[in-house]
C-alpha cells in the first residue's frame, strides 16, 4: 500500500498507530458479536436436547438398589478468547475498577460448552456425578484473556 | 481401565486399594498454531488448535496416570483429578492423579 501524496512520514505514522488498532477495534467488535451470538444459538439448540439427563454435583446414585451397567470419567474441554474490542473495554475497565462485564459472555460460553461437550461424549449416561469445572488461563505474550474450561464428570449408564 | 471422579465404581465393589498414581506431561506451544491463534484473538472466540492441543496432552497424561495403575495390578483408578499449571511463557503442565484400587 502506497501513501497518498500529500501525507508526511510523521503523519503515515500516527495514521498507523491510531489507524490499525482502530480498525482491529471495529473488526473485533463486529466480528465478535457474529461469533457470540452464533454460538449462543447453537449452545441453546444443543441444550434443550440433552439438559434431560440429570447432571449433579453429588458424589451418591440417587437409587443405590438399580443395577449399574457402565461407570466411567468423562470429560470436555474448550480454549475461547476474547475479542480485540472486549480487551480494549477490559483494559479502560483496569484504569475505573469494577466488574468487568464484557468478559462475562465469554466464561459462560465457554463453561456451557464445556458441559454439552461432556455430555456428548457419553449419550447413553442416565446420570453425571460429581460434575467439575476446572479453570485455567494460557500464559504467553498476548494471551490475556485466554482461557480453558475443563469439564469432568463421572458418567452412570443403568443396566436397564 | 475404569476411571471415575469420585470415591466409588457404581456397581463394582472395591476389594483393594493400591494409593495414589499419577501421570504428568508438559506441552510447549506450536508457533503455527500460535499465529493462528493470534489471529482469532482479534476476532475472539475458540481457539480450536489450543482445544486440541490441550485435549491430546490431558489424554497423555491420564494414559500415563494408567500405565501406573496396571504395573501395580489395579484394574480401576478413582477420584481422579486433574490440574493444570504454566512452567513458563508458552508451556503448561496438565497433572492427572487418581487412586489406583481393584474392583472385582
Amino acid at each position: 500500500m502506497s501513501a497518498p501524496p500529500d501525507l508526511d512520514p510523521q503523519e503515515l505514522t500516527l495514521f498507523l498507530q491510531l489507524g490499525v488498532p482502530l480498525v482491529l477495534l471495529v473488526l473485533g467488535w463486529m466480528l465478535g458479536r457474529i461469533a457470540e451470538r452464533r454460538h449462543y444459538r447453537s449452545i441453546h439448540q444443543r441444550e434443550d436436547y440433552l439438559l434431560e439427563i440429570p447432571v449433579t454435583n453429588e458424589r451418591r446414585l440417587w437409587d443405590a438398589t438399580r443395577p449399574v451397567a457402565e461407570a466411567r470419567l468423562v470429560k470436555g474441554s474448550v480454549v475461547v478468547s476474547v475479542d480485540y474490542f472486549k480487551r480494549f473495554l477490559a483494559w479502560l475497565r483496569g484504569i475505573f475498577g469494577g466488574e468487568i462485564e464484557a468478559y462475562s459472555p465469554l466464561l459462560d460460553r465457554a463453561r456451557r460448552e464445556a458441559a454439552l461437550r461432556l455430555r456428548e461424549s457419553f449419550p447413553e449416561a442416565d446420570i453425571f456425578l460429581n460434575f467439575r469445572f476446572e479453570t485455567s488461563t494460557l500464559s504467553g505474550s498476548g494471551r490475556l484473556g485466554t482461557v480453558e474450561v475443563l469439564a469432568y464428570a463421572t458418567g452412570v449408564r443403568y443396566a436397564h | 481401565m475404569i476411571t471415575t471422579n469420585i470415591e466409588t465404581v457404581p456397581g463394582r465393589t472395591i476389594i483393594e486399594h493400591y494409593g495414589i498414581v499419577q501421570g504428568s506431561t508438559i506441552r510447549a506451544k506450536h508457533i503455527g498454531r500460535d499465529f493462528a491463534a493470534g489471529l482469532k484473538n482479534i476476532v475472539g472466540g475458540e481457539l480450536r488448535g489450543y482445544t486440541e492441543l490441550l485435549r491430546e496432552s490431558r489424554d497423555q497424561a491420564f494414559q500415563r496416570m494408567c500405565q501406573q495403575a496396571k504395573e501395580m495390578g489395579a484394574n480401576a483408578v478413582v477420584n481422579v483429578r486433574f490440574a493444570t499449571s504454566s512452567v513458563a511463557a508458552g508451556a503448561s503442565e496438565i497433572l492427572c492423579y487418581g487412586t489406583a484400587v481393584l474392583v472385582e
